[in-house]
């Protein structure tokens, strides 16, 4: 794929993580960014995701935070649950405030990861114009949205990232409309580095957290976080959840380096033979009445999106 | 130098003198040029600064906000639409005590469209906690914004500056412009807060009534303070570079009967109408608003006074009328007048004077009005 979108294409600054030292989770830094006794709900696997994130990231990072549920799970005046500066911004500014910070640091002649950590109402609904700004200038910083499928911090409503039949408090008979297919939104742009995460496989996320990070230019991630009380399902069953939205192919795992696409290990096997849809869908109250027609389509949709990626990264087009 | 210019490239030869670390620009009529003069700027090498092309006014913001609060001196500029458009913004810069300057070019709000002077936009953000002053000329456009850098990051202020300048009538007219060699009037950017990875903190976080009330009392002793810091910083400007400022222009006042108060260039135009009405033998006197926030303590004791509001707040009167009946206890006659650009001239405002009605509000050429 072309490089475009203004994104600083430099691949000297790719540096292969080292995948020998991170090969299992006590690989992973024992320095904590995120501490204990936050604000977070029981099960909470968006906060799980931003421990390994700052893991990731060190110490000299700033994290940018638009409206979301990190807004309240950071912790209240004067105390706080975060260990790097936490600039929290306004719902739909993260990208663009991380766009002048990004720039401010670097006048001053710092190396300072930028990394805004945002929901999915604040990605792909109230966000998306502040952050497609961002990347068609070509912004060096990491974009990372955390996507529980819902206005969580508010009381679960839909966002643009809810997927079909799915049911939230402004949804009540089920969601009609698709998930919003943020990633080719992002694709798009052509930015440097993209992938998609999800809370389930920590190591997965923290190596591509530092893949990210090596590389100049505007770099996304977009994590899949189940959600307890939104999704509705009981909170020891959260790490379940996001393996078997992998599992089923409902969620796919892969990165795309200059737009070249790599399916990540759990799903290429999950491409190949996923487990049954119902699996994942059964578990979750959200679901709960789902009409034979919706469950179809929804059915129809996950497949639909492993041939895309699988018939792509075969080279079929 | 002297030279010639118009108020739009007065606040950019400003804004280089000032260096600032980051430029975020989005294009508006009538403040376009000031954004286009600093990319030539820029990209000439003549000012060393990252110069962000948002993609709306409200990222204009949040960017100056992101670069203010990392640690560079940041400016940015609008108008009408485009400050409105940023309002969420424009309070959280003064919330977050980020030091910004922001030139606005005054213009009307839609509908229907009108890119002509009007007050009304700034009026809007009055109770955000951004300072604000009015110009009057292209050099005071020019004079303005290098000050508003120096107020705005005094310590003691720590809030964002807006320099307001009349659409087209200031931001579109060439006057004589003398720019200075600014030497170390403003000091090197010092944030006291500014993000620090040795020391992190968080910014911004859900905070409890108590704090965020101790938060906004903040805000409005930094603005009590600023009146003080800006008589200091335009004293220093007077001394430095022989023009000298104040919270008012007054033109003929001491010995006036009736003082004409109005804003931006109908404050020049006023001294004109002054006069000739003292050619008339009518004793009036004008005295031009500049700073609208802090509002300044004027003295109007024994006159009588006519105000004309290049502005209004539906339902209520003329924006600044109301100030100075609340702040002074004066019963102004209330004028409105030039709303959308609606022409001036200093013979409309003598009129005003010649018959005027304290106590009463007239929209000019308006013949329903109340």
């Amino acid at each position: 794929m072309p490089g475009g979108g203004g994104a600083k294409l430099s691949l000297q600054m790719v540096t292969n993580v080292d995948e020998r030292s991170v090969n299992n989770l006590s690989a992973i830094p024992k320095e904590e960014y995120l501490y204990k006794c936050t604000s977070a709900c029981a099960g909470c696997s968006s906060s799980l995701c931003l421990r390994y994130v700052l893991k990731a990231a060190g110490p000299d990072t700033v994290l940018v935070v638009p409206a979301c549920c990190t807004s309240v799970i950071q912790g209240i005046y004067p105390g706080t649950a975060m260990n790097v500066p936490v600039y929290n911004i306004a719902f739909a500014a993260a990208a663009a405030c991380a766009s002048g910070l990004s720039d401010a640091l670097s006048a001053r002649g710092k190396e300072t990861n930028v990394i805004v950590y945002a929901g999915d109402g604040g990605t792909v609904d109230i966000g998306i114009q502040s952050l497609s700004g961002a990347f068609e200038r070509g912004t060096n910083f990491l974009y990372i949205c955390y996507d529980n499928e819902a206005y969580g911090n508010t009381g679960m409503q839909r966002s643009g990232s809810t997927p079909l039949g799915a049911r939230t408090t402004t949804t009540p008979g089920g969601k009609r409309t698709a998930k919003k297919d943020l990633d080719r939104i992002v694709e798009a742009h052509n930015p440097p580095y993209m992938a998609t995460a999800c809370s389930a496989y920590p190591l997965d996320l923290y190596k591509k957290v530092k893949k990210a990070l090596s590389i100049e230019g505007p770099k996304f991630i977009h994590i899949l976080a189940p959600c307890p009380p939104g999704w509705r399902y009981p909170t020891e069953k959260t790490v379940e959840m996001g393996k078997l939205a992998v599992k089923t192919g409902t969620w796919i795992l892969y990165e795309r380096e200059f737009g070249k696409l790599s399916i990540n290990g759990p799903s290429k096997a999950a491409m190949r033979k996923p487990a049954p849809l119902e699996d994942y869908i059964n578990g979750q109250g959200r679901f709960k009445n789902l009409s034979p027609e919706i469950a179809s389509e929804i059915r129809q949709q996950v497949e639909r999106n492993i041939q895309r990626l699988s018939r792509e990264e075969a080279g079929i087009c | 130098m002297l030279t010639i210019g118009t108020g739009n490239k007065a606040v950019a030869a400003a804004v280089k003198a000032a260096k600032p670390g980051v430029v975020a620009a989005y294009p508006i009529t009538p403040q376009t040029e000031i954004v286009e003069q600093l990319a030539e700027y820029v990209t000439t090498g003549e000012l060393e600064s990252r110069y962000i092309p948002v993609e709306s006014e409200h990222s204009a913001m949040a960017a100056c906000i992101g670069a203010s609060a990392g640690g560079v001196r940041t400016f940015t500029a609008t108008s009408s639409h485009g400050l409105l458009y940023m309002h969420e913004m424009v309070h959280w810069a003064a919330g977050a005590r980020l030091p910004i300057v922001m030139a606005n070019v005054n213009r009307a709000l839609g509908p229907g469209w009108n890119t002509w002077a009007e007050h009304t936009d700034a009026f809007s953000q009055r109770d955000t906690g951004w300072l604000q002053v009015f110009v009057g000329t292209v050099q005071e456009a020019y004079d303005a914004t290098l000050m508003a850098f120096k107020i705005a990051e005094d310590e003691r202020v720590l809030l964002p500056v807006m320099v307001n300048l009349d659409g087209f009538t200031l931001s579109h007219i060439m006057q004589s412009l003398e720019t200075v060699e600014i030497g170390d009037f403003l000091p090197a950017y010092h944030l006291p807060h500014a993000i620090d990875t040795e020391n992190p903190c968080v910014y911004g976080p859900m905070t409890g009534p108590a704090d965020y009330f101790r938060f906004r009392w903040d805000i409005e002793r930094s603005m009590r303070d600023a009146k003080g810091v800006i008589a200091d910083v335009e004293r220093e400007f007077a001394e430095r570079f022989g023009r000298s400022y104040g919270p008012t222009e007054d033109y003929r006042c001491e010995d006036a009967d009736v003082i004409v108060v109005a804003m931006g260039t109908l404050g020049k135009e006023a001294e004109v109408a002054v006069d000739r009405l003292r050619d008339e033998g009518i004793k009036a006197g004008s005295m031009r608003l500049r700073w609208f926030r802090p509002f300044p303590d004027l003295d109007l004791s024994g006159r009588e006074v006519v105000v004309i509001d290049r502005d209004y707040s539906f339902g209520f009167g003329g924006v600044v009328a109301h100030s100075i009946r609340s702040k002074t206890g004066i019963v102004p006659y209330s004028v409105i007048a030039g709303l959308g650009g609606q022409e001036v001239t200093y013979n409309d405002i003598a009129d005003f004077v010649r018959n005027r009605h304290p106590g009463e509000e007239t929209w000019f050429g308006v013949s329903d009005h109340v």
